[in-house]
């Protein structure tokens, strides 16, 4: 196993550096250029929303920030790292070390308890047991949900699960936060909620933030908006320009 | 890690707790066939050894009649007389004893109660040749042989049957139509190699049966026990030898006789035994590979419907092997839970069959070691497959999946 101490992305200004970013799926006559050219730096400690019509490239992007994926073309600096040479376990470790993901199905581990979910992510870290229990119940307390801590994911609501899922992405006290559609599947009281709790969680923990989202309501929570069209970053507000 | 990772195992294997079991019914039932036939065929070949032993070791047994086995042909064969039991002592070297023997069914009567039983007229020599031990009383003495009286030894069975809690030595005893006095008590021996029940015996003096059960001279079957280390095969070729000059065979004709050796016929059952064992046992190692395919099969169950669990793991940085070693100390874990089942299980199973066929119980802990050995180690052929494709899922595809 790659040990972590290899893979030192410590600290650096941006977060995240895209140069010159393409994917493309396919390849020939059927190719399809999901991303076509995108450059983009977060700084640390920024709240980033990323919106765009359906198909525009979003989550493509999502997925190469969260090194599940590499970009075709271009490259990605995740702090020092040069994310495209790293081979799959590598970038396995290194979301393990430093990333953390909210997924818009909270994709919570059902028959298990919320704070065994929340734990997950220190398992594979192999932090001892009473470590991980600590850092968990402290990670609920911060989304709220400590007194629910034994109920299965299954027994919690749409909103509760979410904090959860959020809880379980900063355990690790990661420094980038990625939410694809954090809030597609609540209402909108349950949405606010979920954005005040990520605010916070930027302001407080200096975690940044790169969030998908559809609704200019939660967009305008973020720092900055990239708005994405066809696989280019079409316009970037910045919030005080927003309003 | 894998600690956690077997506790993990665990808790995925309870959260299905019944379709867990019913996959590993295969395993299940395999190890406890397996187990259970190696048991009772090493109860059965232990029991067929002492057999040899009670029948007392290098006996060679002489019968009238030209062929063994299916088509045997006895008539026309000449019985043997007295006279060949001393031929046969003073021409035969490397001999410890020599008995002639008729037996005949007969029913005994004593008091208000009456038993069906084996009656063996014969000599002395009979009790060291079958390696009988008395209890109680005497054998009956060479007086009472030479002058045909009526005493006699009976078995344990006799005495179960027909004494009950009174002592035998001394009583009369009514056989078919004549009275004897019980001289002595055999020990018991149990039952025989092929079934039947040793003890169920009357024994008597030769000329007693001759007089007065069987009505004739003849004699049935020869007992020869040769001394320790003599040369069985050498021994059978004098005694064929010499039979054939005392029935004034031909060159030219066949034996009308037979010599058995009956630790050949102890070799050739227990030989049987062994391969009815492995036969047996291979059948068991086609139930256990059929288990294996049925873990197999809901390991990929498993993966398919825990892709997005896949996908979460491999996505918050669960490296390949971690997932890897999941799947594959899940089917591990749960191949052995269903191995250490079908052990209890043929425990259960084979004292309870010992106890029915009446062979030794004999706790075997190769066999059991092997078993459940097996058992895990078709977890991990069996169960590698899905978890390879667990490992090389895409997180991405993964998550994605509903
Ligand atoms: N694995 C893939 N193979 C082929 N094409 C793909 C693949 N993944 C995505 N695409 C295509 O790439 C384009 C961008 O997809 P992406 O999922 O990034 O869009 P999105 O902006 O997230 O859309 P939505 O708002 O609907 O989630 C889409 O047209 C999609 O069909
Ligand atoms: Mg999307």
């Amino acid at each position: 196993m790659p040990s972590p101490a290899r893979i030192d992305a410590s600290s650096a200004a941006h977060v995240v550096q895209l140069v010159g970013v393409t994917r493309t799926y396919g390849s020939g006559a059927s190719a399809f250029h999901a991303l076509r050219g995108v450059d983009l730096t977060i700084d640390e400690g920024e709240f980033i929303a990323i919106m765009g019509p359906s198909g525009s490239g979003k989550s493509t992007m999502m997925n190469i920030l969260g090194c599940l994926d590499v970009p075709t073309s271009g490259t990605y600096r995740f702090r020092d790292v040069r994310v495209e040479t790293l081979d799959r376990n590598r970038r396995a470790l290194l979301r393990r070390h430093f990333l953390g993901f909210v997924f818009q199905g909270f994709n919570l581990l059902a028959r298990t308890s919320a704070l065994e979910n929340v734990e997950l992510p220190l398992l594979y870290r192999g932090e001892p047991r009473e470590k991980r229990r600590a850092a968990a119940r402290a990670a609920l307390e911060a989304v709220g949900l400590l007194a629910w801590q034994q109920h299965t994911a299954a027994e919690l609501s749409g909103g509760q699960q979410q904090r959860v899922a959020i809880a379980r992405a900063i355990v690790t006290r990661p420094a980038l936060l990625l939410a694809d559609e954090p809030t597609g599947n609540l209402d909108s009281e349950r949405s606010s909620e979920i954005m005040q709790l990520l605010t916070t969680l930027n302001r407080e923990q200096g975690i940044s933030i790169a969030m998908v989202t559809h609704e200019p309501d939660m967009a305008d929570y973020a720092d900055r908006i990239v708005h994405l069209v066809d696989g280019r970053i079409a316009d970037v507000q910045r919030r005080a320009e927003a309003s | 890690m894998l600690w956690s990772t077997i506790l993990l195992a665990f808790r995925a294997i309870r959260r299905n707790a019944v379709r867990s079991l019913l996959t590993v019914l295969g395993i299940v039932i395999g190890v406890a066939a397996v187990v259970t036939m190696v048991t009772l065929g090493n109860g059965a070949t232990r029991s067929v050894s002492e057999q040899i032993a009670s029948l007392g070791s290098n006996l060679l047994m002489v019968l009238p009649g030209k062929r063994l086995g299916p088509g045997r042909d006895s008539a026309g064969a000449p019985a043997f007389k007295i006279a060949d039991v001393a031929a046969i002592e003073v021409q035969i070297g490397a001999l410890k004893a020599v008995a002639p023997s008729v037996t005949t069914g007969a029913t005994l009567v004593h008091e208000a109660k009456n038993w069906a039983t084996t009656v063996t007229g014969t000599s002395r020599a009979y009790f060291a040749i079958g390696n009988w031990k008395l209890v109680a009383g005497r054998v009956f003495s060479d007086a009472e042989e030479k002058a045909g009286k009526a005493a006699c030894v009976i078995g344990e069975t006799v005495r179960r049957e027909l004494f009950g809690r009174e002592d035998p030595v001394g009583a009369r005893l009514r056989v078919k139509q004549f009275s004897c006095t019980v001289v002595g008590l055999l020990r018991a021996k149990g039952q025989s190699a092929m079934g039947n029940d040793q003890d169920n015996t009357v024994v008597m003096p030769l000329r007693t049966a001759q007089r007065r059960l069987t009505g004739s001279r003849d004699v049935g079957l020869l007992l020869v026990s040769l001394r320790d280390g003599a040369a069985s095969e050498r021994v059978q070729d004098q005694l064929v030898q010499l039979m054939r000059e005392r029935r004034r065979i031909a060159d030219n004709e066949e034996d009308d006789f037979n010599v058995l050796d009956t630790r050949q016929i102890a070799q050739a059952m227990s030989g049987t035994t062994r391969i009815m064992t492995m036969l047996l046992g291979a059948v068991a190692a086609v139930s256990l590979l059929v288990g294996g395919i049925g873990i197999m099969n809901i390991m990929l169950v498993s993966v398919t419907e825990r892709t997005r669990e896949i996908g979460l793991r491999l996505a918050i940085g669960a490296l390949e092997h971690e997932v890897l070693l999941q799947f594959l100390v899940e089917a591990v874990v749960l191949s052995s839970l269903g191995g250490l089942a079908g052990l209890v299980l043929a425990t259960i199973a084979s004292v309870a069959l010992a106890r029915l066929i009446q062979v030794p119980w004999i706790f075997d802990l190769q066999i059991n070691a092997i078993a459940f050995l097996f058992a895990a180690g078709i977890g991990v052929l069996f169960g590698s497959f899905p978890a390879r494709r667990a490992a090389r899922l895409d997180p991405i595809e993964a998550l994605r999946r509903e």
